[in-house]
């Protein structure tokens, strides 16, 4: 069951099965579906059987690099005699996501009971979950979830009479888009600005407070439960072969019926809207959707039959993201959109690099001037240099992240763009 | 910096613009390419802050056969590796980082202080962008008072964050942070916090462009007005290498020159602003012998004829020396001599006390207690160090003075009126040197070519960045002439002859050499030649 609607196609409910479902929320509720069991049964485990089994799953990191994760567990260091972190990114503010956030608003102790197995593969002594600043209510249910598991015996010393011991903090961020970064995430962690640092040093070199620390997102350490209790082959049922398992998926926009499913990767995105969640709601047509949240490339309505796992969005030229589509139906303005869409990223820049500072900046005063019917054919120009200069120049992906839908919009709606230009400028073609 | 070309240590080798070369494991590509006289374009990279962001992206280089372009200032020099510091990837990523950082620039440059010695100017006319291509309103953000003494043009600022950097890195002080984030962003001290500390003036110096000015500064002096003389600072005994920035003979700022066995990068702010102070005062100009009862101007062969003939005349009745201890190497060794002349055998200097300041993380940088540039060199010829507010007993009847430099502020009255011969040689004319027989005018420090010797025993060259007033000369000129005139011997009227002597004379000073010393200097008693072979370092 996903929230608020369900659909058949959701043949799983590894990570959804208890939303909706408030008592799921208390210790009580959680242990009584068997939860903590998966804890138990790690607390006894080698780290590395732990870190072999999810690397078998072939799960991939869902804050939207996919980065397998077990491989990335297997990067932390071993018998150096340093303390280890866990670092779980609940900084979810990628716009159009809103997976991470239902996570922690129904099953807390899910994300807990992750966090702590995670915590043992990579023998951290210490796990922060970092929460978007904004998440007041569901901070609330967490560190209520947090509380009485510290209470119950499963967080702290001697976790469920193991032996075992790691403790968990809930910390709070401040409302940045880039302390979602992982570098940027530790730096404000640390008490500093959440700016992204220059790696190397790599996260599970010198990551948190100096120390080897894994940075993972609140799905992926949702999904290791599931995982270590049905092994990585029952994982392996859904999904492709580079993209196994259930994904949630955050349906917005135009649509009949939006909001959060769990769907296995794969399937067609055309199914998604138009099955999953009804298609529009008027029954327009779909000019465009962002698949993977707001910096991946835009599709447009006729590109939609595309496999929604890792390498089928690529494939499409586009990403999978935080598989978090935003339809746009026949009535949206392209121009207007990503306007909005570069005015997030402007507005979330660190200032760190000057293509990002001053690059995201510069395309919304563009962008703003076209909308505004000011525009000149040479202003698209000028967009796609910007393009290739924000491109792989800076310390992290923020630049980046405007490129894609950027370039993409220009390239399949660039009548839409001409049809804003001052007339002359279109007539002299220039 | 023997120790860069490896003996002994893990070297790697690499290509640099097809130029090899073999550097320690561990150095950036940045440095790396500086030892093939590459200087790779740089902001937020400053080889004195130890920490590197690699957030200016200006230092792009490209790693010939990998397509992303790795800032140099942090990427390591690895064995084998092909460094393309000019290629054109590089280049046009490198031109784009000054387009960005020309959108919301004001372009200032005719009002700003930074001009013609502005890092963005500099490279954006080198990338010859002399068109933009933004057709947007810039953003306009003002200015700030971000200390006491120094502002902040935000429109200017490129946020490099060195100034952020080299308080909270280097003088360990986190009262000055960036605010805001994005195109917002700018620098401010954080809420709550002023910014004071004794060496916050080098965020000025480190600031590429014009946003951080002192205040004392703005509107003072075009960059190309400006002559920069190398000078040490006096203001304390630690010897602070500094450029002297002189307008119209005046004195207009200081800033620091690297050397780093002495001051790194940095220098104090007490140090910066009390030069400027010697710009006041009404100077002694032309050399003045008793008449009476008043001082007669004359001229210079005059004057040193007429001295020698009083000193044969008053003949050796013992007496009593004083000297500044801001008084150059030079200065000092021929009042010694002079005195020794007269059969004077105690004279005595006094150095002005006030408060320490260090940077912690320069612990050879102090602002020392000692307030005077050359205490040590009082002590070294021989000078009898006196409390700094030791009140000097009126001259006996008969007795000799001869008082080089000091200001006499604590002279009682008829300090010198029982005195059978009394010298002034000086800059200026204090109350009790009026009393004198002959006076002197003589160059300050900054008027002359001379040597310092610090705390540490370090002799240091500081060359002349004024002209003296009137037919003013160093004191060693004036006080040798005395000496050739008294017994016949050969005149001597360059520094480099004065420290010759010096040295010949002077056991602390042996082997030394004007050329020698060059401009990192050396110890004294010290092995002078070999630090004299050293070669000079390009200063950052």
């Amino acid at each position: 069951m996903s929230w608020p609607h369900r659909h058949e196609l959701e043949t799983t409910t590894l990570l959804s099965r208890s939303q909706g479902d408030e008592s799921a929320r208390t210790l009580a509720g959680w242990v009584g579906t068997g939860g903590y069991e998966r804890l138990r049964q790690a607390a006894s485990m080698e780290p590395e059987a732990v870190t072999e089994i999810v690397k078998d799953s072939g799960l991939r990191g869902r804050g939207g690099a996919g980065f397998p994760t077990g491989l990335k567990w297997s990067f932390m260091p071993k018998d150096d005699g340093k303390p280890h972190y866990l670092c779980c990114n609940a900084d979810e503010s990628e716009p159009g996501a809103f997976k991470d956030r239902e996570i922690l608003r129904w099953t807390p102790h899910l994300l807990v009971e992750g966090c702590l197995i995670a915590a043992k593969a990579i023998r951290a002594e210490h796990v922060y979950i970092y929460v978007r600043g904004e998440f007041f209510p569901y901070t609330k249910i967490l560190n209520a979830a947090v509380t009485e598991a510290y209470e119950g015996g499963y967080i702290g010393n001697d976790i469920m009479g193991t032996g075992w011991s790691c403790e968990l903090t809930v910390h709070t961020g401040a409302g940045a888009y880039i302390a979602g970064e992982e570098t940027g995430l530790m730096n404000s962690l640390m008490g500093n600005r959440a700016e992204p640092w220059m790696k190397p040093p790599f996260p599970a070199q010198a990551g948190a407070f100096g120390m080897p620390t894994t940075v993972n997102n609140v799905e992926t350490i949702a999904t290791v439960p599931g995982i270590l209790e049905h092994g990585a082959d029952w994982y392996r049922q859904w999904g492709t072969e580079k993209s196994p398992g259930t994904k949630l998926w955050c349906c917005s926009g135009h649509l009949a019926k939006p909001g959060n499913y769990e769907l296995e990767l794969g399937i067609s995105l055309k199914d998604i809207i138009f099955d999953v969640c009804g298609g529009t709601p008027d029954g327009k047509k779909v000019k465009a959707v962002i698949p993977g949240g707001s910096s991946t490339a835009f599709l447009t309505g006729d590109e939609l039959d595309c496999a929604t796992c890792y390498e089928g969005m690529a494939e499409a030229g586009s990403s999978l993201g935080t598989a978090s589509p935003i339809v746009m139906d026949e009535d949206t303005d392209i121009v207007v959109a990503m306007r909005r869409i570069a005015q997030f990223y402007a507005h979330e820049s660190c200032g760190q690099c000057v293509q990002c500072r001053e690059g995201t900046e510069w395309v919304v005063k563009i962008l703003q001037r076209i909308e505004a019917g000011d525009g000149k054919l040479s202003d698209l120009d000028t967009l796609y240099e910007l393009c290739e200069q924000m491109t792989g120049r800076t310390i992290c992906v923020l630049a980046d992240s405007v490129v894609f839908p950027l370039r993409s919009s220009m390239d399949k709606f660039r009548g839409e763009y001409e049809a804003k230009m001052r007339p002359s400028a279109v007539a002299v073609g220039g | 910096m023997s120790d860069l070309d490896g003996g002994g240590l893990d070297t790697v080798t690499l290509t640099i613009d097809g130029v090899e070369v073999t550097v320690p494991k561990g150095t950036r590509v940045i440095e790396a390419a500086e030892r093939t006289g590459v200087v790779v374009p740089r902001y937020c990279y400053h080889p004195g802050i130890p920490t590197r962001p690699a957030q200016c992206r200006m230092c792009l280089v490209e790693i010939e056969g990998q397509p992303k372009l790795q800032p140099s200032c942090v990427l390591e020099a690895q064995d084998g590796m092909s460094i393309l510091t000019a290629s054109e990837t590089a280049e046009k990523a490198r031109q784009s980082v000054i387009e960005f950082l020309l959108v919301n620039h004001p372009l200032d440059c005719p009002i700003c202080d930074a001009a013609g010695q502005c890092m963005l100017q500099d490279y954006a006319y080198v990338t010859t962008q002399l068109k933009s291509r933004v057709d947007e309103p810039k953003t306009v953000m003002g200015r700030d008072r971000i200390a006491d003494d120094i502002l902040y043009f935000a429109d200017r600022c490129i946020i490099c964050t060195r100034c952020v950097r080299f308080m909270r890195d280097v003088a360990e002080d986190d009262s000055l942070v960036v605010a805001q984030r994005g195109h917002k962003a700018y620098i401010d001290t954080f809420p709550g916090r002023d910014l004071d500390n004794p060496f916050q003036g080098n965020i000025v110096d480190v600031c590429p462009v014009g946003a951080l000015v002192h205040e004392d500064f703005v509107f003072k002096a075009r960059a190309w007005d400006m002559d920069a003389t190398a000078g040490i600072c006096p203001g304390c005994s630690t010897g602070c290498n500094v450029t002297i920035d002189t307008k119209e003979n005046q004195i207009v700022r200081l800033k620091p020159r690297h050397n780093a066995e002495v001051n790194s990068y940095w220098m104090c702010d007490h140090g910066r602003k009390h030069l400027v102070m010697s710009n006041r005062g009404i100077r002694a100009e032309v050399p003045m012998i008793r008449d009476g009862d008043s001082l007669r101007a004359t001229d210079w062969p005059t004057a040193i004829a007429w001295i020698a003939a009083r000193i044969r005349q008053a003949g050796s009745n013992g007496g009593l020396g004083i000297a500044s201890p801001n008084s150059s190497n030079e200065n000092l060794f021929y009042f010694s001599r002079l005195l020794s002349r007269l059969g004077i055998d105690r004279w005595e200097y006094s150095v002005p006390q006030g408060s320490t300041a260090s940077l912690p993380t320069v612990p050879r940088l102090e602002l020392r207690a000692d307030r005077a540039a050359n205490g040590k060199g009082g002590e070294l010829f021989g000078g009898t160090r006196v409390d700094a507010e030791a009140v000097p007993s009126p001259a006996r009847a008969g007795e000799t003075i001869v008082v080089l430099e000091d200001g006499l502020a604590e002279a009682p009255d008829g300090f010198g009126s029982e005195a059978g011969f009394f010298l002034y040689v000086g800059s200026r004319l204090p109350d009790a040197a009026r009393e004198a027989d002959a006076v002197l005018p003589i160059a300050t420090f900054a008027e002359m070519d001379g040597t310092f010797t610090n705390f540490e025993g370090r002799v240091q060259r500081f060359h002349r960045a004024l002209q003296a007033p009137g037919i003013a000369r160093p004191a060693w000129m004036v006080l040798a002439r005395v000496l050739a005139a008294l017994d016949d011997l050969e005149p001597v009227s360059d520094v480099g002859a004065a420290l010759d002597a010096m040295a010949s004379a002077t056991a602390a000073f042996a082997g030394m050499s004007w050329q020698g010393l060059g401009l990192k200097g050396a110890l004294v008693g010290g092995d002078a030649a070999a630090v004299g072979a050293a070669p000079a370092e390009i200063d950052g």
